[in-house]
């Protein structure tokens, strides 16, 4: 067995780091398929939540209260935690963890701040392969956090069992949240800040817009918390009601349908990525595409026509490995 | 003199109330007081031709609302500001030692710099406290450090300051103590506690618990004090680190003022009378080197203060509308290199205090960007206050600088943009939510970000640092705190522990645990009786840490 | 993809002079780096679990009340016990120039002290990754 996917497999803090570093920067693609085909069997212990909301709802915060919920329930947790890159420069400010420090000490919290790198949709590129690297090593709770810009957070459902959805009164993007379709992304609705006025108004709009949605639905009842991550109040029915929720979808089935769901789309994006890949390296081999630019632009034939005849031979020249 | 001549009859009115009343019973220092050519210094001058209606609201007369022009009517023709130097290093005995070369250079008043150990609350035998104990300030772990610290002053005739925040319940309580022992009166102690605890989770950092606790601790030294000690200044509510963080002066003041709101409000929500805390508290300023700025900045937050406290919260008495304030010169405006340029950077910023109408000042010593000062420096630094005070002439009559119009715009317009914070943050449910979502340090952020890229692009000149450079300077002599020092605090530590009644030390714990409980309680007189006990400071805030929690920090970058 | 320059800012000890970290965790982003910040307050132990978990290329630790002659050295050291000596060290604050050679002596590769243009630490970053 390949030796980094055996340390990951026992728990090595250094490799599991490592390993998430190999699928997030993807130079190595042999190594990095090697190790997840390797993982691939040892996954699916873990539950997988997301917790997405505005910036600026305690997302953090309440991430760092909830952990030391699965804490007293002695569970061993990662939480990715996704900021976003630059785009001007590539950098990127990882600046999530600092509300759960902390945890820094505690063997059994592992926390990971990934930078979105251009990917858009909430989350970075290879926090799907990250979240199965975590799986394989035996943490019981996936937490990802997301960036939380709103309306482009779909990417986090396809990963999740669970979305939390922290919603917060006061930011006056409320109703313009509910109605851009945020709501379909959450599983349990949080109103954080609940000292603050306007929370139970919004607590109001949220069941108003969960009923007109519910409506001909058969999906379980989606819960509407209150809490306050900083004084820690309302944390402990969130946990309870996020653990009977993850009981319902397993006993009801739902769970499966969703990961299978899940698998659908990472096989589609994976057949999709290699393609991609393969068309770029096709085309560019002994100047071709130069040439048929050059024949398409000379007239000399029709783009149809031309990737018509050569799609044949696109295919058997492809090295799928 | 003015044409108006409502102006004279105001000022004979006002000479003949305000003034009097003072100089009645604190004459001036001197009879007469001239300039350099023996020309008179006015002690108030007024303008020619000015609208009387509008200067009378916006400046008024010294010692009057809305104090604009200073909150005594004599100001430094009465008495100089109080020269009250900052330090603190190393163990009790060393810093009594320093304490006293600083009281026989003339200095006024004392300024206790503790430890981080002991500003966040945990004794010095703490693992936090590894490679802390004694470095920026003097280590305190019970009473007895407080008595060796204290060993020869007179805690009735010296007036102390004390920069303690998150544990200034326990620090004051130590201090009562010593006090009591050395057979002081209670009313006879004079001081100030900083016991600012907003400032601490936006710019600082010595923050323990979150802030519920935190503010009715605040809250039970204020009546605490206000019955027991009542010369005691129980809070000083600081800008000075929010600058220090990088703000500017409109932040500065407005996040400053912003916290004195919500101490207000917390006081008043817990009962207490406007009138009964409002003379009692106090605030705390930078001076920077944008000398016209900083003085407009002073001269706006007097008044914007006043008309807080008069027609926000009804105050009536005038100590409770005027806002008093002590300065220090600003740590982050000086340059590791070329050390000795700060000497004149320390004395604009002390005009710029001295300007603005200050009440006490510290100037901060030249070779603090490298380490602790040498002696030899805090000397220069407290001699800078002195040439400030008895030979530039600023001082013979009292805000000079009125009626500049540059001065005065800027006056107006930095009032303007505070009071844009004030209603923002008002907005946002007032500092404790302002903060906790992070908005005031991102403000902060913002601005120290730009400051320092201006820098970097030369668009903004630091003589020394990105302009006037020289190559390999020669090292500075700084001074150094033995590094023995923790196992000699740990050691006398343990001696203690060994030593005291240890069968009534933890009764006194668990008393103060039952009322940190009860959220009616003053905690202070409980504190109080365990500090008598030599519980240690360590012990006390761990009971309290138990029972509050501990603040996490919030910011974002 | 290609591989990104990960750097931990970090501030050991107790003093809350953030600052000086904040400022250059902020530049070294706009200079294209994916910095992680763990705030104030970081025990040593905390600080090389994060730079572990975190799998960076640097840990930039910030000190401004003189604990550095302990603090720093601490850090360099657990790196080692954990097997991640790979990991380079570098420190910044209020440090006297008469400690710079012990500090550098024990794993410290870089000790910026104030005034120190952005420049030179991405100058450092640079010739060293």
């Amino acid at each position: 067995m390949q030796k980094l996917a055996r340390q990951v497999l026992q728990n090595n803090i250094r490799a599991i780091a490592k390993a998430i570093s190999l699928v997030e920067n993807g130079v190595e693609t042999r190594k990095k398929e090697t190790l997840i085909d390797t993982l691939h069997t040892h996954c699916g212990h873990g539950i997988t939540w997301g917790i997405t909301g505005p910036p600026g709802a305690g997302k953090s915060s309440l991430l760092d209260r909830l952990i030391e919920q699965l804490r007293h329930d002695n569970k061993k947790i990662a939480v990715i935690a996704v900021d976003p890159s630059s785009p001007f420069t590539g950098g990127a400010i990882l600046g999530d963890r600092l509300r759960m420090q902390k945890h820094a000490t505690d063997d059994s919290v592992f926390i990971r701040s990934m930078a979105s790198r251009g990917h858009l949709g909430g989350v970075a590129g290879a926090t799907g392969d990250a979240i199965k690297i975590f799986d394989a090593a035996g943490y019981d709770h996936i937490i990802i956090e997301t960036i939380g810009v709103g309306q482009t957070e779909i990417d986090v459902m396809e990963l999740s069992d669970i979305v939390l959805l922290v919603l917060v009164p006061g930011l006056g993007d409320e109703i313009q949240a509910l109605k851009a379709g945020v709501m379909e992304i959450g599983d349990i609705f949080i109103i954080n800040k609940k000292d603050i006025d306007g929370a139970d108004r919004l607590r109001t709009e949220v069941e108003y817009v969960l009923n007109l949605k519910n409506n001909g639905e058969n999906r379980s009842q989606h819960p509407v918390i209150m809490t306050s991550a900083t004084l820690n109040e309302g944390v402990d029915e969130a946990y309870s009601v996020i653990q009977s929720y993850h009981q319902v979808l397993v006993e009801n089935g739902e769970l499966a349908i969703k990961r299978k769901e899940r698998i659908e789309k990472e096989l589609k994006h994976i057949a999709a990525t290699k393609i991609k890949e393969s068309v770029d390296k096709f085309l560019n081999i002994d100047d071709r595409l130069d040439r048929w630019i050059e024949e398409v632009f000379q007239k000399k034939v029709s783009p149809y026509k031309l990737l018509n005849k050569k799609i044949g031979e696109f295919l058997q020249e492809i090295d799928w490995k | 003199m003015p044409k108006d001549k409502r102006f004279q009859d105001q000022l004979k009115k006002w000479e003949a109330s305000t003034l009097k009343k003072v100089t009645d019973k604190f004459p001036e220092r001197k009879p007469d007081f001239s300039t350099g050519s023996w020309l008179p210094a006015e002690r108030v001058a007024l303008p020619e031709k000015e609208d009387y209606q509008s200067y009378m609201e916006n400046l008024g007369f010294p010692g009057e609302y809305p104090f604009t022009r200073g909150v005594q009517p004599t100001m430094y023709r009465g008495r100089f500001w109080t020269m009250r130097q900052y330090a603190g290093f190393g163990t009790a005995e060393e810093s009594n030692e320093r304490y006293k070369y600083l009281l026989d250079q003339g200095q006024t008043g004392l300024s206790i710099a503790f430890d981080l150990p002991t500003q966040i609350g945990y004794d010095s035998d703490d693992p936090h406290a590894e490679g802390e104990v004694g470095k920026v300030g003097v280590a305190i772990d019970t009473m007895k450090d407080m008595e060796i610290l204290f060993d020869g002053i007179p805690m009735d005739k010296v007036s102390t300051s004390m920069t303690i925040n998150a544990p200034a319940a326990v620090l004051m309580a130590m201090y009562i103590a010593v006090a009591e022992k050395q057979g002081a009166p209670r009313s006879s102690l004079t001081g100030t506690i900083q016991n600012d605890i907003l400032k601490e989770y936006m710019a600082r950092g010595t923050y323990i618990f979150p802030p519920k606790p935190s503010l009715r601790l605040i809250t039970n030294i204020f009546e605490y004090c206000s019955a027991e000690i009542p010369k005691w200044n129980t809070i000083s509510i600081s800008g000075y680190h929010i600058r220090e963080a990088g703000s500017t002066a409109v932040q500065e003041i407005a996040f400053t003022l912003a916290d004195g709101i919500e101490y207000v409000k917390a006081a008043l929500k817990a009962g207490l009378d406007i009138d009964s805390f409002a003379g009692r508290l106090s605030f705390f300023f930078n001076s920077h080197n944008d000398l016209l700025e900083e003085v407009a900045k002073f001269r706006a937050a007097r008044r914007i203060w006043a008309k807080i406290m008069k027609k926000k919260f009804n105050a009536q008495k005038p100590k409770s509308i005027m806002l008093r304030f002590h300065t220090q010169t600003g740590g982050s405006t000086l340059t590791a290199q070329q050390p000795d340029n700060n000497i004149v950077r320390v004395a604009i910023q002390t005009l710029a205090a001295v300007l603005g109408g200050t009440q006490s000042l510290h100037t901060n010593s030249r070779d603090e960007a490298l380490g602790l000062p040498t002696e030899e420096s805090v000397r220069i630094a407290l001699r800078t206050q002195q040439i400030v005070a008895h030979e530039s002439g600023i001082t013979n009559t009292i805000d000079p600088l009125a009626g500049s119009y540059f001065v005065e715009n800027l006056t107006d317009k930095i009032e303007e943009k505070v009071w844009k914070y004030l209603n923002k943050i008002e907005d946002l449910g007032g500092m404790v939510h302002a903060i906790e979502n992070g908005y005031v340090q991102k403000e902060i952020q913002d601005a120290a970000y730009r400051y320092q890229r201006e820098i970097e692009n030369s668009d903004r000149i630091v003589v020394g640092v990105n302009k006037f450079t020289i190559r390999d300077e020669p090292p500075g002599d700084i001074l150094k705190v033995n590094p023995k020092l923790q196992d000699v605090q740990i050691h006398k530590l343990a001696k203690i522990k060994n030593e005291r009644n240890n069968e009534i030390v933890p009764k006194r714990l668990s008393e103060l645990r039952n009322a940190a409980k009860d959220p009616d309680k003053n905690l202070m007189p409980f504190i109080l009786d365990a500090v008598k006990e030599y519980a240690s400071l360590g012990e006390i805030c761990n009971i309290l840490r138990e029972e509050f929690g501990e603040y996490q920090e919030s910011i974002v970058l | 993809m290609i591989k990104k320059i990960r750097i931990l800012i970090a501030k050991p000890g107790l003093d809350g002079h953030d600052r000086g970290a904040k400022y250059v965790a902020r530049a070294l982003k706009d200079a294209g780096y994916e910095v992680i910040y763990t705030g104030i307050r970081q025990t040593p132990e905390a600080i090389v679990k994060t730079a572990i978990q975190e799998d960076v290329d640097f840990v930039g630790l910030s000190l401004l009340s003189g604990a550095h002659n302990e603090l720093f050295p601490k850090v360099v050291d657990l790196l080692r016990e954990k097997e991640a000596a790979d990991i380079v060290v570098f420190g910044g604050g209020v440090i006297p120039d008469s400690d710079i050679p012990s500090l550098k002596e024990k794993g410290i590769r870089a000790v910026f002290t104030p005034g120190a243009p952005i420049k030179d630490i991405i100058n450092f970053i640079e010739s060293v990754k």
